[in-house]
């Protein structure tokens, strides 16, 4: 089965797959997470502000996003930010946006839909008490939201974030529908120039492997450690 | 914007005259619905194989099914999918490997196999978990009574079990749609593949994608009404969702 395995090819693809390939990968799951955090975060906090308007907005971005496959949304924005550049700069045509900086406003705008809901789920987690506690005293709503709420929402939540970071992390493969040069999409290039499919194919899934693998075991022994005792 | 609005495209004939672009998106759309129940076939009944495999007693059972659950859900679907359709007829004997790539339909195949085995870890998840919420007493009841282990879930525990995660599972279905649109990078022509194709063609970008992205919406629409119906159903009475 492994008689002709030649181990030699991934040796030396090794600094392409991971200077270009697994930087890139690993640069999107970063900006994604950072990017979908703050804005699932302010879209989490206008679907509860109960301003009219404001909460429709937000619960049905949020309920329109987690409808449609991610591959559909990553095309869809590829093709729709040239027009949108165009708009807001008001250019005679449409813009040039690249594949790369597509993929990242993609993820980080798909992803904020699901950080939302797990925000969501965070600050209401807050006893009542607290928030009455906070306007007791005198603080505002961001004030209160600064200080009091969102602390304890981001401590408790922390491993849920870190699981959707990992999810996110094996979805980042699909910028592979745009060519992009991440960490697959380099093995796959890699595998067809030198027709070794089966040697960077099987690579590249153990390195995703290994990487989820013992990322998800910190994010479980972080849960433990995090856990805040009522 | 000077985008250039035509929402007749779809009535347009298709490049090789088989019909309009509206049929092609609906073929796509059968093929996404294809793919995606034969899919959860097989997710259901390797989940639930391995779900049981969880709640019994046996270390090997239990270890076998962690193993796969982890294997299986810790790398991208896109690579499990390549894994299948270019890595495995290589890994096989000549002859299987080239009876495989011969196949017509492959690609169907290898995004039926590979969504379905991608899937039924979450489905294992939720059954241990749903026979885990079971209280104590309803197995010792069971074995107490005589009842074998195999008569013990048949009966006993997998009737509850699921019933009690029949919502979750739902929502793994709904995943299970979503994540067929991967199949297109195997080259099936699913609903997403159809509207990409469309695009190309026509240059009708927003029209083809809003298009799909509508019947999407509707399926998922579609799915969780009649999930909802078959919930209400089978619900058990004294159970929150019951009667």
């Amino acid at each position: 089965m492994f008689a002709n395995f030649d181990f030699d090819v991934i040796a030396r693809s090794l600094p392409y797959l991971f200077r270009e390939g697994m930087s890139f990968t690993l640069m999107l799951t970063a900006i994604a997470t950072a990017g979908g955090v703050i804005l699932g975060t302010l879209i989490a906090m206008s679907r509860l502000s109960g301003v009219p308007g404001l909460t429709q907005v937000a619960t049905f971005y949020v309920n329109l996003i987690r409808a449609l496959p991610l591959v559909l949304v990553i095309f869809l924005i590829y093709f729709l930010l040239p027009y949108v550049g165009q708009w807001v700069t008001d250019a005679p045509r449409p813009i040039e946006v690249g594949a790369l900086s597509s993929s990242i406003i993609t993820f980080t705008l798909f992803e904020a839909a699901y950080f939302a809901e797990i925000m969501r789920a965070g600050i209401q987690s807050i006893p009542r008490g607290q928030t009455a506690a906070g306007y007791g005293i005198g603080l505002s709503y961001l004030q209160m939201m600064r200080y009091v709420v969102l602390p304890q929402a981001f401590r408790t939540m922390l491993p849920v974030i870190f699981m959707q970071t990992i999810v996110l992390f094996q979805d980042t493969s699909l910028v592979y529908v745009l060519s992009i040069t991440d960490f697959l999409g380099a093995a796959s290039k890699v595998a067809q120039r030198d027709g070794r499919v089966t040697e960077m194919y099987l690579f590249a899934a153990v390195v995703y492997f290994i990487i989820s693998f013992s990322a998800s075991r910190v994010v479980k022994r972080m849960q433990n450690r995090l856990a805040i005792v009522r | 914007m000077n985008y250039h609005w035509d929402w007749g495209v779809f009535r347009h004939p298709l490049l090789d005259g088989s019909g309009i672009y509206l049929d092609s998106l609906l073929i796509g759309l059968k093929w996404t619905v294809v793919t995606s129940l034969s899919a959860w076939v097989i997710a259901l009944v390797i989940g639930s194989v391995l779900g049981v495999f969880r709640t019994t007693r046996s270390p090997i059972l239990v270890g076998i099914a962690n193993v796969y659950i982890e294997l299986f859900r810790n790398v991208p679907l896109l690579m499990q999918l390549f894994l299948w359709y270019f890595v495995l007829p290589e890994m096989l004997p000549q002859a299987w490997g080239d009876w495989i790539k011969q196949l017509p339909e492959s690609s169907l195949y290898t995004a039926i196999v590979g969504l379905g085995l991608y899937m039924a870890p979450r489905v294992a998840i939720q059954l241990s978990a749903g026979v885990g919420a079971l209280p104590r007493g309803q197995r010792m009841a069971a074995e107490a009574m005589g009842l074998t282990t195999v008569q013990t879930y048949r009966y006993v525990l997998l009737p509850m079990a699921f019933r009690i995660i029949f919502p979750p599972l739902t929502s793994e279905f709904l995943n299970t749609i979503k994540n067929s649109s991967v199949a297109i990078t195997v080259g099936l022509l699913e609903l997403t593949a159809r509207a990409r194709a469309m695009q190309e063609e026509t240059f009708q970008v927003f029209e083809a994608f809003i298009a799909a992205a509508i019947l999407y919406l509707l399926l998922n629409v579609l799915v969780t009404v009649l999930m909802r119906w078959i919930e209400r159903r089978i619900a058990v009475p004294g159970y929150i969702s019951g009667r």
